[in-house]
Formats: C-alpha cells, sequence, structure tokens
C-alpha cells in the first residue's frame, strides 16, 4: 500500500524510502490497552537476510526507546553507522546469511510507524496528543500482526536491549509458543519509580517548552527543540555510568584554560551532553519522546499477571538468555535477577551473564565481547536445538 | 565435543539416565553439563558461584545462570528436574542439610559428590601431623578454604538416615578416582571421595 507522503515529516520520509512498511489493522483494528481501537495503522520495519524454506529462521530485533529499525546500515537521517551493527552484519554474531533478521519500528515512534506524528484515519487530522498512550503490549502485539501479515508462524530469537528487552520479554510472555528463544539485555519487568522519575523530567521539559503548544507544534510549524533537547540530555546521563563520565571528562575544561566565570559550557561534559541534546532533536520527535516513555513507565509484566512475575512464564517452553551489566544503574542487576527467579520458579531454561562494563547502561550497545561471546554460544547451543543448518 | 571429562564427573554422568531433565549445582566450567547434553541428550542446566565460569558455560551454548546452592534453590518448584546434581560443593554449602532437602525437593534424586574426611590421609595428618590436613582432595589452607561442612562418608550415610533419605547407590572412590568396593568401615577409611545417588524415601 502506498505512503501519503505529504503528512510525512522529512525524517519519516527518508525513513520510509530506506525501509519496508506495512498498512495493517484495515479489517481488524488493533485492540489498544487503553481500550481504543486504533486502524488503520503503519508498520515501518526493515529486514536482513532471507527467511529459509521452513521459516526457521528469523530473529526479531526490538529496539530500544530512542533508536529505530535501521539496526546495520547507514541511518537515513543522520548518516551514522546501525545502532547495532556491531553486532548484525557479515561475519557478524547475528549474520544475515544465517538468520532472516527483523527490526520494526514501534508503535508510537518516529521513523515510520503510526504515531503521534500521524492522522486520525476518522478525521484526517493530526493525532499529536490525542494519539492514544500505547504500551510496550501494543508495540509487541503490532510486531506479531506484522509477523502474520509476513507469513513467519515463529521467531528463532527476539533479542533486545533496555526497551528492546522490555518488548523480548512481552514477546515470551505473551506469545511462547512463537518465541523459541529470547534475549532480553540490560531490562527489567517493570519500570522503577527511579526510572519513571527520569522519564517525568523529561517530559515536563518538553511540555514546559513554549514552542511545544499543547503538542501541536507542527500545525504552528515551530517543534519544542529546546525542551527535548533538555530531556535527551537528562536521560543520556542515565544511560552512562559515573566512572565512565569521570573518565571521559573528569573536569575537563572545554576549549579554555581557566573558568568563563558564567553560564557558558565552561567543563567538556557539559558541551558533550548539549551536543548529545542538540543531535538529539533533529532526528527525533518530541511527542514521540513522550509518548515511548510513557510506555515504557506503564510496563509491569508482574502487575498484568496477578503480581507475581512467574506467572508471566508459566509453562514457558522458550529458551531465554538475560543479560545485564555491572555499571549499569538504570536497569541494574538485580532487576534481571528479579526475572531469572521468575523464570527458575517456571522451571524454564534460562542462562544469566552479568557482563563486567564501566560504560553504564548505553555497554549493550558498544563493544562488548563478553556480550558478543555470550550471545553466540547462546545462538549456537539454541540453533542446534532448534535444527538450524548452516549457522556456524 | 569433547568426550573426556574427569573420572568422578564420569561417574556421575553414568548415574544419568538419557533424555531427562537435570541440575548441576555448581556446574564450574560446564564440562559435566556438555557431556550430559551432547552425549546424553538431557535438557541440562548448570549455576554457578562465579560469574566467570558463568560466562564461559553459556558462551559454550550451556544454559547456566549464577546463583548458589544455598539461596537460589528454593526459587524452584517441586519436582522441577528428575536429577539435581550436586558435585564436590556440598562441603561449600552454608546449609548443607537444607540444601540437600531443597535438591530433594526440586529433583526426583539427588547425585551428591564429596571428599572423605574420614580418608587415613587426613586422619594421619591431623593425629600425628597436629596440622590441618591438606591432602589433594582437600588442597587449601586452613584459613582460606571454602569447606566450611566437611564431613566423612559415614557422617553423610547418618544425615541421610536423619533425614529419612534413600541411599539409591553409593560409589567410593580411591585416590585415582577408581570405585573401589570395600565393607563401609575400610570403605569411610580408604575412600577419597564418594558419590551418592539418593531419593526422597
Amino acid at each position: 500500500m502506498a505512503v501519503e507522503l505529504d503528512d510525512l515529516t522529512e525524517a519519516e520520509r527518508k525513513a520510509l524510502a530506506q525501509c519496508r512498511h506495512a498498512v495493517l489493522g484495515t479489517e481488524r483494528p488493533l485492540r489498544l490497552d487503553c481500550g481504543v481501537d486504533l486502524g488503520p495503522y503503519r508498520v515501518a520495519y526493515q529486514t536482513y537476510g532471507t527467511l529459509n524454506a521452513d521459516k526457521s529462521n528469523a530473529v526479531l530485533i526490538c529496539h530500544a526507546l530512542t533508536l529505530d529499525q535501521f539496526v546495520a546500515e547507514q541511518h537515513p537521517v543522520t548518516g551514522k553507522e546501525g545502532w547495532w551493527e556491531s553486532l548484525v552484519g557479515p561475519g557478524k554474531v547475528i549474520d544475515p546469511a544465517h538468520y532472516f533478521v527483523i527490526c520494526v519500528n514501534v508503535l508510537g515512534g518516529c521513523m515510520g510507524t503510526t504515531g503521534p506524528l500521524a492522522r486520525e484515519p476518522a478525521s484526517g487530522a493530526p493525532w499529536n496528543l490525542r494519539f492514544p498512550v500505547v504500551t510496550v503490549g501494543d508495540m509487541v502485539r503490532a510486531q506479531a500482526a506484522l509477523l502474520d501479515h509476513l507469513g513467519i508462524p515463529d521467531l528463532f530469537c527476539v533479542i533486545g536491549g533496555s526497551m528492546g528487552g522490555m518488548q523480548v520479554l512481552e514477546w515470551a510472555a505473551s506469545y511462547p509458543a512463537r518465541v523459541f528463544s529470547a534475549v532480553p539485555i540490560a531490562c527489567a519487568a517493570r519500570h522503577s519509580a527511579q526510572n519513571i522519575a527520569f522519564h517525568e523530567v523529561g517530559r515536563q521539559a518538553i511540555m514546559a517548552d513554549p514552542d511545544w503548544r499543547g503538542g501541536d507544534y507542527r500545525l504552528h510549524q515551530t517543534a519544542p527543540a529546546r525542551g527535548l533537547a533538555v530531556a535527551r540530555m537528562t536521560a543520556h546521563i542515565t544511560y552512562l555510568s559515573e566512572q565512565a563520565l569521570q573518565r571521559k571528562f573528569g573536569r575537563a575544561l572545554q576549549d579554555r584554560n581557566a573558568l568563563g566565570f558564567g553560564f557558558d559550557a565552561d567543563f567538556q561534559v557539559e558541551s558533550y551532553l548539549r551536543y548529545q541534546g542538540s543531535s538529539f532533536v533533529d532526528r527525533f520527535d518530541a511527542n514521540s519522546y513522550l509518548y515511548i516513555t510513557r510506555a515504557m513507565d506503564y510496563f509491569d509484566l508482574a502487575g498484568a499477571h496477578g503480581g507475581v512475575l512467574a506467572n508471566a512464564f508459566r509453562g514457558t517452553p522458550t529458551r531465554y538468555c538475560l543479560m545485564s551489566f555491572t555499571s549499569d544503574w538504570l536497569f541494574p542487576t538485580r532487576e534481571s535477577r528479579e526475572i531469572v527467579h521468575a523464570l527458575n520458579a517456571a522451571a524454564a531454561n534460562v542462562s544469566f551473564v552479568e557482563v563486567e562494563s564501566d560504560k553504564g547502561h548505553d555497554a549493550f550497545l558498544l563493544e562488548e565481547p563478553e556480550m558478543f561471546r555470550t550471545l553466540a554460544g547462546f545462538l549456537k547451543g539454541a540453533g542446534t536445538v532448534r535444527g538450524l543448518k548452516d549457522v556456524p | 565435543m569433547n568426550a573426556a571429562i574427569r573420572v568422578d564427573l564420569q561417574l556421575i554422568a553414568d548415574m544419568v539416565s538419557p533424555a531427562t531433565r537435570a541440575l548441576d549445582v555448581g556446574c564450574g566450567d560446564g564440562s559435566l553439563l556438555a557431556y550430559l547434553v551432547d552425549f546424553k541428550r538431557v535438557d541440562a542446566r548448570g549455576m554457578e558461584l562465579s560469574q566467570a565460569g558463568v560466562n564461559a558455560c553459556v558462551a559454550n551454548g550451556l544454559s547456566v545462570i549464577q546463583g548458589d546452592a544455598d539461596a537460589d534453590l528454593r526459587d524452584y518448584p517441586d519436582d522441577a528436574f528428575d536429577y539435581v546434581i550436586l558435585s564436590q560443593t556440598l562441603q561449600a554449602t552454608r546449609e548443607p542439610r537444607e540444601v540437600l532437602r531443597q535438591m530433594l525437593r526440586v529433583g526426583k534424586r539427588a547425585i551428591v559428590s564429596f571428599p572423605n574426611f574420614a580418608h587415613w590421609q587426613v586422619r594421619l595428618r591431623l593425629v600425628f601431623g597436629g596440622r590441618m590436613p591438606e591432602t589433594p582432595s582437600l588442597p587449601f589452607k586452613w584459613y582460606d578454604t571454602p569447606n566450611i561442612h566437611l564431613c566423612s562418608i559415614d557422617d553423610f550415610r547418618a544425615l541421610c538416615r536423619d533425614m529419612g533419605v534413600r541411599i539409591e547407590r553409593a560409589i567410593v572412590l580411591d585416590r585415582a578416582s577408581r570405585p573401589i568396593n570395600l565393607p563401609p568401615l575400610l570403605a569411610n577409611l580408604l575412600g577419597e571421595q564418594a558419590v551418592f545417588m539418593l531419593r526422597r524415601d
């Protein structure tokens, strides 16, 4: 189905020109957790490799809060390399020569999948803040609908970090028969009070920006760039460890030999954060940021299963491999361990590795040999049981 | 695939029926696990205290989590496994009796191996040397040993009696890890280690 190019932002246009998309929910809308029926809706996704004859080699990668479907290629908007190119690609741990890799821009996103940027089908008016609040469960159901559309019965592996990990858990809990193996990395079964608090700071920064205009900034041809930049700066601190910040910047000064006695970016760390903030607004939509952070806040897998996390996994046939990083304070190891306890209580097949790293939460996106080795071994073991041929 | 594993581990592996479910508590580098998976089609999982050990196991495609016998066995539901294996680790647990109870709750059978503290060399060193024993199976100094609950083969039998646990098999090994067939009194003197297969009575 053709995309209505007129409505799209520049970023969406570039994204959709470089990836695949499907329009779903035309016959049967997607029933969202909030009760709203959404449809039709567009799902933008990217694939690498080919689906084998018995459709047993599909690997779904779930992306984190501000990432997207461009896992292993130059990004159409930023021009930067794919966010998991170190892991996915020829000769890498997830090699498209062996696996059919799929990554879907999440519902509520701003890289081509329907979100607050889209127009409400009934009225034709932009959704903006009238877009229904979506959940991680909704994101996963939209992905499942895409797999139905593509004729893929089940997944060899679902893998993702941070919010991607939440989607992995949701996948395994909601569609156990469709998930042969699951790799939730640096995540939690529920968003903690501290994490909700940080998200709220980010949202308030966006909404306090006069250019936000109650979410209707596009109508006014403005954008809450300062608010979104502050939101990103705050969030970015939570992605790093104190040691990493200290090691990278210390108290080093930016382009000067002495303190400026003013409020310019005297310190390198300030300059770095300002850059992170300002480059983010070029590629991300402020309303999308509100919706996706909300989806993470609402995530509580135990809550959805009578308060007992193990109930989410009863009788699960899925093989699990969890990973966390020692210096990650946003999703600390104890959160992963809680999931492991619940999986044990369900007698699930589970592996758990804590990777030594001083790079904080961001470690899951970086060159971490221990993570790569773990994943390679896990996929190999799972592939043997799955009967995947030609997998190294 | 490497078929050669330590003799005592081979003995344990031989006790496990093919195509069953097993949990190896304190699985170390995963050699027993790998053997069970590769040669006996066992759905085998591991638990290991050292993170380095866990990471090595998982990188080899084994299902292993970081955890310890004292704390983490209680997570598992009743009868989750056909066998729960504890090799050369019981003496390092804080509450061996509780660990045994948990093993037999989680597993239909428990396989336990441990060094025999009543081995003649141990007795000699303590009685005549007047020093804490150091032997090939107990190679640590008194101040840095992880072994806090050492026992003899007869002690272990007594505990099983006390707990109402049925001993299905007991194999006593000499210094070269060869099984020896001796009456209990001699076995407790000449056996360097023992492997027991237990079952709830």
